[in-house]
């Protein structure tokens, strides 16, 4: 991840990519084609050329199990996939894969729900492992890649293949260290971007404020707000036994903002020090909104009591008893119901601080990684390489791919076709830290201090402190 | 002698009235939380977070009568006069009492240039309560969405019927068969002598404290073995095997102090062990069997880490039927309510049906006879 | 047949004539267990493959299951009573609680071997780090604050627990409306972990302060209509324990209550009467005799709550997550176990817990030697 202009453009690569790949030639002003699209009223047609570009990507493996899959040769069998996804998304993952069901006869029966992060270590060293599984937290998946549970991908997923299909970066975070020595871990299917903060449109529009487009310009949006008797910001990071992800998701964002992308993949690798001044000007920034009681909803004391999915809600009282709220896309399904996108709400990219280190973008995604090797389970996993295999998911709303071969006139959502636009945009592009470090710390000692500095138990220097000691020998 | 029955029976009365109030009072508060999700069980999800749930009872509360725009001219920033009260902005944002007994509170924020006029009166009258909540959870919570091409998928989550129906082939078996175990185990332990006796008990009592967390991984190892992961079997295997200790202890404290001539008369009548077990022990230890029963009954219900792993996602319990029915919003807290409320039905009916085995006298009868 | 009366005509005894004396009784002796067995595994075949309908199934599962176990303890003994009586009185005993213990080691103590070792390894389990794990269990701040949170969950839980317990299952037992009580004191234990969760975030929920803020927890509800300022209380330690120990007191209560009420039913109704006639004041007979009648079925739900109270670990979970210095040591080994996948340390905890519980263990024997119950 040295490179930190990898993860530039999304449909930019992508079309590239398709003009390369599927020698298309209409593909030229490949990237620029995103602002008329913003610009203008109507983005069918814009977008529709791009529809037909993009969306076949690297040719599928010839001799593979997915080429195999599609010619019968697995009628009749059954991949289990577990995930930590319920609900409407299960419907819309099971609606995304029906297609696929139909044309190869192997059923692809998903079995996650409440409670995935908790059992698949348990399912896992039972020796009853899904075929594939879905991890939100490449660290995660880590823990059972060390164990040597994990399939290497690579073994049947050439790495042309893969970097026609992925950009470096998604590639990188998926190499990690096995028993056996570094594989490709697993698959990314799905993202989401966390850079987002979120505002009652038509309250925002009454009082006549403006976006922001600057942290300047954010901190005097927050003071205009304070000065109008009101409390600018909604926050909360209670979230049961995670209590603390969302403050950390803040961190991540400011550092982000304040210091280099290098330093900032040596701070998920434990190189750079919590306690050290990158970090510390970091937390400096936050606690210049958190701490103080007239620009927090409730005050500081109330940060820690307050849901994350709760924190928002206030927003959209009549009137708003806060007005700003940072949290990535999955955030709208929390929103009260019955509210229109970019009517009751929309969103404003959170703006960068030091100019020197431009736009940049954090996000988040799913890995899949594969833990039997059956020839119908590599069919299934070479699918999910593909953007189709979550088109109507995108065409429904509620995913957004990491794939090169997506189209952006896939995307059902004009929120989540914005956000997409915006990682493609972004000077940098990095993952949740948290996520990728070690649980005990990303999923532990990063939450808990900080939970506890925010109540008021302990001070910075021995929050941060705390964290430095928990990180694994 | 009739006065001092009289002046008996009056104490009596006081006494048992003043008995009477103090469970009141105490099942009062015990009950309190439970109200609070009754009611919060009919709410709507919205209310949920915008009031408390004793705001649905009637109770007086400032309504807004009208509202009042300032005059452009008005100066925010300074002192105002409204409805003959002075007082600036921050004032107002806290509510002034006006002389007429109306309140003034600013709306918003100072752009809004609005103020309430309220008038305290009885709200809570017409609390907006609804069944929508177990409508949904029963049912099972739709989910609808417009895919690319317009059309609109809906799809309704599985009802809980099935639900229901697995978790009573899960939690009846399995909070039988524990207690039968624990009962020959208990008898053997208390009456039969043989070597290891006392080790063989301390063991069992031991592993009391054992979280059954270590145990998941070694036992799904063994089912992977077995071929038996997802079989109702397993899942009773699994609880029996996590309550005995405690079903072994409590049923041993209580058939050991059972009265050692009805066992030694038995004997001399040349009744057998098994004999004196299922036509002695069994009937006069129901009191104990039956309350071990409500408990391992009310925790197999309401398990969800064994079910999730031992039962997998074929046979979906209650419990994971409603975890997943919340799905990614987590915070459906009026769902949530809903359920648990639902899922209470059958153990308090478990409890009810069991409690009229705790009656005075089975055990002092027995010894008599 | 013709046989076997020959042999005996010889006179030669030893096994081998009772063993050909009674070859019609081994003959069904194998006869019967054999086809308990076929019929227990047909059974099960039909559970796990069929697709009858899910009722069908539910009602052979639950005949099946409870039938078979006891078919499967009426058929063991009456093999048994078939031997000669000596091997009978040898054998029998084996026959009660060997099933028991056979599950019991199956699924508690052979995972519990298994835990000694892990407790020894790494967080992958894949190299030894002699006794780190044990060295972080004793010395990190966080497990020591869960053992001074386990220590007040302890006293205080078991403690109210079980005095509550106590005094509600005698003073209903006086009442006509008994069932009504009892029903009202147990419901919280019909209520799953995650109900409760919720319904006791309403009574501690604080909204923050701040114009037309309103607290939707009852506590601040309370405080506020009382004049008082909303505080955090979750996040006020080392109060916050005592309010998550209030939720284990609501949830216990039902247990100890139901276990005490019927030993207090086996208190023989003349006893209590003698003593009233006696002149005796309620308070003479709840010390001097309910409580000296009742005292072994009190040191077992004691006993019992205190195991809870150190295995306790959904409330803290629930509520707090362990943050805000409410941690106990169940919830550092869940979230050892679950959520940092170090399965060394996780381990280590286990057995901490398992070694904390001895002094309870040790009592408990002694009482049971001193009550004859051995």
């Amino acid at each position: 991840m040295k490179n930190k202009n990898r993860f530039l453009g999304f449909l930019g690569l992508v079309l590239i990519l398709s003009m390369i790949l599927a020698a298309c030639g209409g593909g030229e002003e490949a990237a620029p084609t995103e602002a008329p699209v913003a610009a203008a009223p109507t983005t069918a047609p814009v977008t529709a050329p791009a529809g037909e570009e993009c969306g076949t990507g690297a040719p599928i493996i010839p001799g593979g199990d997915l080429e195999k899959a599609y010619a019968g040769e697995y009628t009749g069998t059954t991949v289990t996939m577990d995930g930590p996804f319920s609900s409407n998304d299960q419907v819309k993952f099971e609606d995304a894969v029906k297609d696929f069901e139909t044309k190869t006869g192997i059923n692809i029966d998903y079995i996650g729900g409440k409670g995935f992060e908790d059992n698949i270590g348990v399912k896992v060293d039972g020796g009853n492992p899904p075929d594939i599984a879905d991890f939100p937290q490449p660290g995660l998946l880590d823990t059972q890649v060390r164990k040597g549970k994990v399939v290497d991908v690579s073994t049947f997923l050439p790495a042309d293949y893969l970097a026609a299909q992925y950009k470096q970066g998604w590639l990188d975070m998926a190499k990690m260290e096995a028993p056996s020595g570094p594989i490709t871990a697993g698959i990314w299917n799905r993202t989401n971007g966390k850079s987002l903060v979120w505002y009652n449109k038509k309250a925002f529009d009454a009082a006549g404020y403006t976006i922001p487009t600057t942290w300047d310009e954010l901190m005097a949006l927050t003071q205009q707000i304070a000065d109008d008797g009101d409390t600018p910001w909604c926050i909360g990071i209670e979230s049961g036994a995670a209590t603390g992800w969302a403050m950390t998701d803040w961190i991540e964002e400011v550092m982000l903002r304040t210091t280099s992308p290098e330093n900032y993949d040596k701070w998920t690798k434990g190189e750079l020090k919590f306690d050290s001044p990158e970090v510390n000007n970091a937390i400096d920034n936050i606690t210049k909104i958190w701490f103080d009681d007239a620009y927090v909803k409730g005050g500081r004391a109330a940060i820690a009591t307050t849901n994350f999915g709760d924190a928002p809600k206030p927003m959209f009282e009549d009137p708003p008893k806060c007005w700003l709220h940072k949290q990535g896309n999955f955030i709208t399904s929390f929103f009260p119901e019955g509210l229109t996108p970019e009517v009751d709400y929309d969103f404003f990219y959170l703006p960068g601080i030091d100019s020197q280190y431009g736009s940049p973008f954090l996000i988040a995604g799913d890995i899949y990684a594969m833990f039997n090797d059956r020839p119908e389970v590599r069919a299934v996993l070479e699918y999910f390489t593909r953007a189709e295999s979550i088109k109507t998911w995108m065409e429904a709303g509620g995913a957004i791919s990491p794939h090169n071969d997506q189209c952006l006139s896939w995307y059902g959502d004009p929120m989540e076709k914005k956000i997409a636009a915006l990682i493609r945009d972004a000077s940098t592009v990095r993952f949740d830290g948290s996520d990728l470090m070690p649980g005990a710390v990303g999923a532990g000692s990063f939450w808990k201090s900080m939970t506890a500095f925010v109540s008021g138990q302990i001070d910075q220097a021995t929050a941060l402190q705390e964290i430095d000691a928990s990180w694994p020998k | 002698m009739a006065a001092k029955a009289q002046g008996f029976q009056k104490q009596k009365r006081t006494s048992s009235i003043l008995l009477n109030l103090t469970l009141s009072i105490i099942c009062f508060i015990w009950l309190l939380p439970v109200i609070g999700l009754l009611i919060t069980s009919f709410r709507n999800s919205q209310d949920i977070f915008t009031s408390g749930w004793w705001k649905v009872f009637p109770h007086r509360e400032y309504q807004n009568t009208r509202q009042i725009i300032l005059d452009p001219s008005v100066d925010v920033n300074g002192p105002m006069t409204v409805e003959g009260v002075t007082a600036s902005f921050d004032e107002f944002r806290n509510g002034v009492t006006a002389p007429t007994g109306e309140k003034l509170t600013w709306y918003g924020n100072k752009r809004t240039r609005t103020i309430d006029v309220a008038e305290q009166k009885w709200v809570g009258f017409s609390a907006a309560l609804s069944l929508k909540n177990y409508i949904s959870v029963l049912s099972g919570k739709s989910v609808t969405f417009t895919d690319a091409s317009g059309r609109e998928v809906v799809t309704r989550g599985p009802a809980l019927g099935s639900a229901f129906l697995n978790s009573l082939a899960v939690t009846i078996p399995a909070t039988i068969i524990p207690i039968l175990i624990a009962a020959f185990a208990a008898y053997g332990f208390a009456w039969l002598n043989f070597p290891g006796r006392k080790l063989l008990f301390i063991l069992v009592v031991a592993m009391l404290v054992v979280p059954l967390q270590i145990a998941l991984v070694p036992i799904l190892q063994d089912y992977t073995r077995l071929n038996l992961n997802g079989t109702f079997l397993a899942i009773w295997l699994a609880h029996t095997g996590f309550g005995l200790p405690l079903a072994v202890y409590l049923l041993f404290n209580y058939i050991a102090l059972l009265p050692r001539e009805i066992l030694e008369s038995a004997f001399l009548d040349g009744a057998s062990n098994f004999t004196i077990f299922t036509s002695l022990i069994l009937p006069l230890s129901i009191p104990a069997l039956a309350s071990f029963a409500i408990f391992q009954f009310l925790w197999v219900w309401n398990d969800f880490l064994v079910a999730l792993i031992f039962l997998g996602d074929k046979n979906r319990v209650v419990t994971s039927a409603l975890a997943n029915l919340v799905g990614e919003r987590g915070q459906d807290w009026h769902l949530l309510t809903a359920g648990a409320f639902i899922t209470m039905i059958l153990p308090l009916i478990v409890f009810l049906a069991l409690q009229r085995y705790f009656v005075r006298g089975m055990m002092a009868g027995s010894v008599k006879g | 047949m013709e046989n076997s009366m020959g042999d005996k005509s010889k006179g030669n005894g030893g096994v081998g004539t009772w063993l050909l004396t009674n070859l019609g009784r081994i003959l069904i002796s194998l006869v019967v267990p054999i086809g308990l067995f076929v019929i227990l595994w047909q059974g099960f075949m039909f559970l796990r493959d069929s697709n009858a309908p899910q009722l069908v199934l539910v009602l052979v599962a639950i005949v099946w299951g409870v039938g078979g176990v006891a078919a499967l303890f009426w058929v063991t003994n009456w093999l048994v009573e078939k031997m000669p009586k000596e091997w009978t009185r040898r054998i029998q005993p084996f026959v009660f609680v060997g099933p028991a213990i056979a599950i019991i080691a199956w699924f508690l103590f052979i995972p519990v071997i298994r835990t000694l070792i892990l407790s020894f390894q790494n967080d992958i389990s894949n190299a030894w780090v002699g006794f780190a794990n044990y060295i972080f269990a004793f010395t990190d701040r966080v497990m020591l604050d869960a053992f001074r949170n386990n220590l007040l969950w302890l006293v205080f839980g078991t403690f109210f627990s079980v005095s509550l317990g106590l005094v509600i299952a005698v003073l209903a037992d006086r009442s006509r409306y008994e069932t009504v009580y009892k029903v009202l004191i147990f419901l919280p234990m019909a209520i799953s972990f995650v109900g409760a969760g919720v319904i006791w975030k309403f009574i501690y929920a604080y909204q923050g302060l701040g114009v037309g803020i309103q607290e939707i927890g009852l506590l601040n509800g309370i405080v506020v209509a009382m004049g008082g300022t909303a505080q955090p209380w979750l996040t006020q330690a080392p109060w916050n324990n005592f309010l998550l120990i209030i939720i284990m007191v609501w949830l216990q209560t039902g247990f100890a209550m139901v276990i005490i009420s019927s030993a207090v039913k086996g208190i023989p109704a003349e006893l209590l009467e003698a003593a009233r006639v006696d002149g005796a004041s309620e308070f003479k007979i709840f010390f001097s005799i309910i409580i000296p009648s009742i005292s072994g079925t009190l040191i077992t739900v004691t006993t019992t709550i205190v195991i809870f109270s150190l295995k306790l670990f959904d409330v803290v979970y629930v509520m707090t997550g362990g943050n805000f210095g409410t941690n106990v040591i169940a919830n550092e080994f869940y979230l050892q176990r679950f959520t940092y996948g170090n399965a060394g340390r996780a381990s280590a905890i286990a057995i901490v817990l398992l070694i904390a519980t001895l002094p309870v263990m040790i009592y408990n024997l002694r009482q049971f030697n001193e009550r004859r119950a051995f």
